[in-house]
């Protein structure tokens, strides 16, 4: 296990700097600078501006400026936000994005397991038709559909919720919980459809017929035996999951004006300010990597069948 | 062998004589008694239909300004029976552009994705042992990226190029292909009919082209049905946030995020392109489903 995850650990080494090169090489060689704005600059400010960042000196030699940095942990000044530090542009608008990413994975693992497992021990009934039919609703009706509408009805119709926004930069209940629905909707379709295949699956396997001969009951049979095993893809897709939930972060901030990370990442992408750009993708990638193998060392953990050495 | 046949191959099958029924026509014929995939097929056969023939015989143009009639709602005068947008462009006809974009998306970029998918699996799954290793470490590494930062940076980086778009999707998408190819090719590896080829001494090229490849094609066409909305839905991120098709070309993401922004005074503008694509959607994963269940039924 402890072998394993150091093997992972170091893995994850390479893919990280394969990932910071192409990110870093792709944004320097981008048509534009950070410097262009709607005021042509004169040439010798635009010079001076290039040599207080150092975008004077070769681009190899400013990737190596950029590790070593790294390898301080230091991201470096925005250079669109000339008052901000990447970090604290970062540390700004993770907690955002963080809350509502993990709010919509909680919400979506708390009402997608019940209801695939419900369908499963159903199947083929009313209510299991109902309940696919509400999963695939949610797979096909993309956030940027939902949002809008959410937002218009609760928001605009009703008023009972804030539209947008957060108030005074404040995470409060109301104001994430559109997003975080918004966000979980589809999650909650795939996870209950994935359960369900699970379920179905596994309740059909020798070992429940088994646990069912010997006169368990029903429940037992379910709470000891099935649940255990029919859970197991869940965990593994827990990882793309949260992918996932990265991806729609930045549509569902967008839709609700959330200054979250996302929103920034786009905006900072289009003005090309490189730093912060770098930093977003360091920081999701590695989250990434890490939940991926959190996801794997708890498949291998409830998973008698496997073994990592 | 009609084992082999692919999917094209079966009406072909189906006019000869008496003959067993192999594995495709079972799982057609199984396909055909799901009325959810059958009455898909329909719509998105007639939808597909109208984005290609229907700017052809309606009167107004994709980006026809006209300044008198600016957003005005669903109305019979002057034809514009989904309204106008907030340029005076008739809606209707930018649907059928914007479904016609997105499809066109859906297609190209599922093809990429197909492509290196199939390829690649099957190499890594039939060649085995160490290039294997390599091959899906490869895409291990691939999956820990965090994509949608990298195509936006493509789009940024490149312009909104309409080229760029199919490929960047495309190229995204082609990860899970690969890995459920080179599942099915390590089973087939060991067949016999691999083994007689092998030992016919044909070429391993030959052998993954002509033998593997057409043998997956089952999972595989399952994938490709889920990847297109997928790849769809891609788009329309992209399309939301501004860096996907440019105008006055239009897509059904570009159409959205316009609806968004207006829908409270022109709710028509969010309603039509919405449902246009949640129906796309629709019929794509009911067809995806349909398929899935009639070449594994397993699950039913």
């Amino acid at each position: 296990m402890l072998a394993y995850t150091m093997r992972r650990l170091l893995v994850a080494i390479p893919t990280m700097l394969v990932i910071i090169t192409v990110a870093f090489f792709m944004m320097r060689f981008a048509p534009g600078s950070p410097f262009d704005s709607e005021r042509a600059l004169s040439p010798e400010i635009r010079e001076q501006l290039n040599r207080f960042y150092g975008f004077d000196k070769p681009i190899f030699q400013q990737f190596v400026d950029y590790l070593v940095g790294l390898g301080h942990l230091q991201l470096g000044p925005s250079l669109i936000y000339k008052d901000q530090s990447v970090s604290e542009i970062i540390a700004s608008g993770f907690p955002v994005s963080l809350s509502i990413g993990l709010c919509a994975l909680v919400l979506a693992t708390c009402v997608g397991v019940p209801m695939g497992l419900f369908a499963a021990l159903k199947q083929n009934s009313a209510p299991d038709y109902s309940i696919m039919a509400l999963a695939m609703v949610g797979i096909c009706v993309p956030s940027l559909v939902v949002g809008p509408i959410l937002s218009l009805v609760f928001g605009v119709y009703l008023g009972w919720l804030p539209t947008a926004g957060l108030n005074l930069g404040k995470m409060t209940f109301e104001t994430l919980l559109l997003p975080v629905v918004t966000l979980s909707l589809a999650q909650i379709a795939i996870i209950s459809r994935l359960v369900r295949s699970s379920t179905v699956e596994i309740l059909r396997s020798n070992f429940v017929r088994t646990a069912r001969a010997k006169g368990l009951s029903e429940f037992q049979v379910l709470s000891k035996h099935a649940l255990r095993a029919a859970l197991l893809p869940l965990v593994s897709y827990l990882g793309p999951a949260c992918a996932a939930l990265i991806t729609g972060s930045v549509v569902v901030e967008t839709v609700f004006q959330l200054p979250g990370i996302g929103k920034n990442f786009v905006t900072s992408a289009l003005q090309r300010d490189y730093p912060v750009v770098m930093a977003v993708v360091i920081l999701y990638a590695g989250l990434i990597i890490f939940l991926n193998l959190m996801a794997d060392l708890a498949y291998g953990l409830l998973d008698p069948k496997v073994k990592y050495e | 062998m009609t084992l082999l046949s692919t999917p094209h191959e079966n009406t072909a099958i189906l006019h000869k004589a008496v003959q067993g029924r192999s594995l495709w026509e079972d799982a057609r014929r199984r396909l055909f008694r799901n009325k959810a995939a059958v009455t898909s097929m329909f719509v998105l056969g007639f939808m597909t239909f109208m984005a290609i023939f229907g700017p052809l015989f309606w009167p107004h143009d994709y980006e026809t300004i006209y300044n008198d009639r600016v957003m005005i709602a669903p109305t019979l005068e002057h034809l514009h029976i989904f309204g106008t947008d907030p340029q005076g462009r008739d809606l209707f006809v930018r649907l059928l552009f914007g479904l016609r974009m997105s499809l066109s998306v859906g297609l190209v970029a599922t093809g990429v994705s197909l492509l290196i998918g199939v390829i690649w699996g099957a190499t890594a799954g039939y060649i085995g042992g160490q290039v294997d290793q390599i091959m899906m470490r490869i895409v291990d590494v691939l999956y820990a990226l965090p994509f949608i930062f990298f195509v936006i940076i493509l789009m940024v980086v490149f312009g909104r190029n309409l080229i760029l778009i199919f490929v960047a999707i495309g190229a995204v998408e082609w990860l899970t292909m690969a890995r459920i190819v080179r599942g099915q090719t390590i089973s087939l590896r060991k067949r016999e009919f691999v083994e007689a080829a092998e030992a016919a001494g044909v070429r391993r090229s030959s052998i993954v082209l002509r033998h593997i490849v057409p043998n997956v094609l089952g999972p595989v066409v399952v994938y490709v049905t889920l990847t297109i909305p997928a790849v769809i839905l891609t788009e329309s991120f992209l399309s939301f946030l501004g860096l996907g098709v440019q105008e006055p070309m239009t897509s059904l993401g570009n159409l959205i995020s316009i609806g968004a922004r207006e829908m409270e005074i022109a709710p028509w503008l969010l309603i039509f392109p919405a449902v246009t694509m949640m129906i796309t959607l629709f019929c794509f994963n009911f067809i995806g489903d349909g398929l899935r269940d009639a070449i594994d039924p397993r699950d039913r």
